[in-house]
């Protein structure tokens, strides 16, 4: 029998070179393998990611106001403010023109807008618009619209009305990022400072980051020693002990919310015990809940779980031997622990530190409920912002940014961990 | 971990001033969802231990069922009082999220075991980004996604449906199974699949009869994390419910915000005595997982 090599090319029985049979081997698999995954990939992407985006381009949206008065920003961009002190005679014309014919609710939703860049809008358009209606539904026609307007209301002679509506004319706009900062345009487009009583969210996000870098630094302190314990005990013991972890972690945040309401408030389960003891007077009750200490509390109790799961994982395969033979060598217990134990669980106390910090840092649920007045933190603001002033460009804006924090720490995690690595339970 | 028989004096103190630690700690954990349980049993509308409840020898007046009766919607005339509304809202709210926790937990499941064969197989492209991707409804702030939805979903006419709310705890719920099924499947013999379909068997009877039962496991932790993901989901449900789609923690949150009554903590008790459940099921769920891949517990 006659054995035939073949040193250029390697064919299968079909005589397709072998190489090229393999490539299609493998690109039909990696089909496979990706197809299994794309019905997924295809959901979060139309329910999760889409959305998260939507969010991205609101937050610099200003089409809406666009869509009511583009005529009047076209003529306004037209207008030299050096020249001329107050917008020329057809700017006017067309604004009469435009709130004229303009659908009543489009106009509401354009006047929200433009208080935001300068109040006093709202109600100067609604008067306007009130005496426009009037004059209309009469048939006349002013001789000068730019005199009509200034007489029905003499802020139409005000400089600085128009001077707001520079912000206004772009389909695009950043003046909601610096609103989350605290930061506002003045008549010549400059960034300023908000007002001082309108300056609340950089506080509230050094706030949140406080008390962020708090619950992270409470439960790497409580949850370090823990995690020691159950990595070194025997399994059956640390089985047993596991379940107060798991516990926790399984149950309902707003259960356990409530229940460190029943523990901190005055006639709570802690001022009980402790007016019991004779530790207060039963006047002297602490006030633990409703401000921030209840907020620093129910947050490092809630988030604990998660310092201690990652800990534990790394701490289980430290080998013993490590601290021994440390000691062996002649290191006191504390260096040996110092210097040969600790270096080791650094991926375990990164890995913890970073997740309860980026957990803490969006967390909403249990500052609102046990914050009161000034333990609320910037999640409150989204909220309020998405629910009650309907203000959607700033709550998108404030969201954004928060987002963007977040994905600082998430890379980050994924460097240091691994995003493969999560653990659960 | 014991200590050693030549420890000093010193490292003896240190090390039940540690066990002392470690067991505040654990105090800290566990407490608050125990002392909730025994004021579910209160008389008195308030959250607070009565006297009645600390006396000793302990008496019957100051305990009962009242506070569970009026949460399962008996509005008799000793159970009411003035400060605390008796509605069946917390029936209708405990329907409407095992209504949607089910649904969403079946249609979570499903996609995430899916998705987590195919990032377990060695051909995957794009895997470290795919599973960002996908794990990433677990890591982006509740509030921002639920921003976000809102938004999104205002524009396809789904906020205040059933829809839009299973939809947004599905995308929520899948990253628990994506990364429970994908650990479960490391360590799976892939020699049985290629054994199975060179005895003829097509790809879905591979996965219904060699592949499934042995992950089944992990699937069923995956579904009970989805389940309870689903279940405890408040903020979502909070702006994109409307009174329709009223569920338990939405109803707890009204709840702890208005008319701070005992009946939520039955409630609370309720939940904790599941959330029991389903960790002793998970956990026992994963021991067997590891027996049948042949992991010994460490």
């Amino acid at each position: 029998m006659e054995v035939i090599i073949s040193t250029t090319q390697l064919l299968t029985t079909d005589g397709i070179p072998l190489k090229q049979s393999l490539k299609k081997a493998e690109r039909k698999n990696k089909i496979r393998a990706f197809l299994l995954v794309f019905p997924l990939l295809l959901f979060i992407f139309v329910t999760f990611v889409m959305p998260i985006g939507d969010m991205l381009l609101r937050s610099v949206d200003d089409a809406q106001i666009n869509t009511v008065f583009p005529k009047t920003f076209e003529e306004f961009n037209k207008w030299d403010r050096e020249k001329d002190k107050l917008p020329p005679e057809v700017v006017y014309r067309t604004l009469f023109e435009e709130l004229a014919t303009g659908e009543k609710i489009q106009i509401g939703r354009a006047l929200t807008r433009m208080n935001y860049s300068k109040s006093g809008w709202k109600s100067l358009i609604k008067k306007t618009s009130r005496e426009i209606k009037k004059m209309t539904r009469k048939g006349m026609v002013p001789e000068s619209y730019k005199e009509t307007l200034i007489e029905i209301n003499k802020d139409w002679g005000d400089p600085t009305f128009w001077y707001s509506m520079s912000q206004m004319v772009n389909k695009q706009t950043p003046i909601y990022y610096w609103n989350a900062i605290d930061r506002t345009y003045d008549q010549d487009q400059n960034v300023i400072m908000q007002d001082e009583k309108r300056r609340i969210y950089v506080q509230t996000w050094f706030k949140t980051l406080k008390v962020s870098v708090y619950v992270t630094f409470f439960c790497l302190i409580l949850g370090f020693p823990v995690a020691h314990l159950l990595a070194n005990l025997p399994l059956r013991y640390s089985n047993l002990l596991m379940i107060f972890v798991l516990l926790p972690f399984w149950t309902s945040l707003l259960v356990r919310t409530t229940a460190w309401i029943v523990m901190l408030q005055q006639k709570g389960v802690i001022n009980g015990v402790l007016v019991w003891l004779g530790v207060l007077s039963d006047d002297g009750r602490l006030q633990m809940v409703y401000n921030e200490t209840g907020t620093l509390i129910a947050m490092t109790q809630i988030l604990l779980p998660f310092m201690i799961l990652p800990l534990y994982s790394v701490m289980k395969v430290i080998p013993k031997s490590h601290m021994r033979a440390a000691q062996n060598l002649g290191a006191k217990p504390a260096l040996a622990f110092w210097k040969v134990y600790l270096p080791q669980t650094i991926p375990g106390m990164s890995a913890g530190g970073l997740l309860v910090f980026v957990l803490a840092i969006g967390y909403f649920i249990t500052p609102e409920l046990v914050g009161g007045k000034d333990g609320k933190l910037i999640g409150s603001w989204i909220a309020f912002h998405l629910k009650t002033t309907l203000n959607w460009g700033l709550c998108a804006a404030l969201g954004a940014i928060l987002l963007a924090v977040m994905l600082v720490f998430y890379w980050l995690y994924n460097k240091i961990v691994g995003i493969d690595n999560i653990k659960l339970g | 971990m014991a200590l050693p028989s030549y420890a000093s004096p010193v490292q003896k103190t240190y090390y039940y001033l540690y066990l002392f630690f470690c067991g505040v700690v654990f105090f800290f954990l566990v407490a608050p969802l125990i002392a909730i349980v025994p004021i579910s049993f209160s008389v008195s509308p308030f959250m607070v231990f009565t006297d009645g409840m600390l006396a000793w020898p302990p008496d019957p007046e100051a305990w009962s069922f009242r506070w569970y009766r009026n949460m399962i919607g008996d509005c008799s005339a000793d159970v009411v009082s003035s400060t605390v509304p008796c509605s069946n809202k917390w029936m209708i709210g405990t329907v409407n999220s095992f209504f949607i926790g089910i649904i969403a937990t079946v249609i979570a499941t499903a996609l995430g075991t899916l998705a987590a064969l195919g990032l377990s197989r060695p051909h995957m492209p794009f895997k470290g980004l795919i599973m960002a991707v996908l794990i990433s409804p677990m890591i982006v702030p509740l509030i921002i996604t639920a921003a976000g939805m809102f938004f999104f979903y205002a524009r396809i006419n789904l906020v205040y449906t059933f829809t839009g709310v299973i939809l947004a705890h599905v995308a929520l719920a899948t990253p628990f199974v994506v990364i429970t099924v994908t650990a479960t499947l490391v360590g799976f013999d892939m020699n049985m699949v290629k054994a199975a379909q060179s005895l003829g068997a097509r790809p879905v009877k591979t996965f219904f009869r060699v592949i499934m039962p042995l992950i089944l496991p992990g699937i069923i932790s995956g579904a009970l994390f989805a389940f309870i993901t689903s279940f405890d989901e408040v903020v979502i449900v909070m702006f994109m419910a409307s009174l329709d789609q009223l569920t338990i923690p939405k109803q707890m949150w009204a709840g702890i915000r208005q008319e701070i009554s005992p009946v939520i903590l039955c409630m609370a008790t309720c939940l904790v005595a599941l959330s029991i459940f389903l960790l002793t099921t998970v956990e026992l769920l994963r021991r067997r997982s590891e027996r049948l891949r042949g992991i010994k517990p460490r």
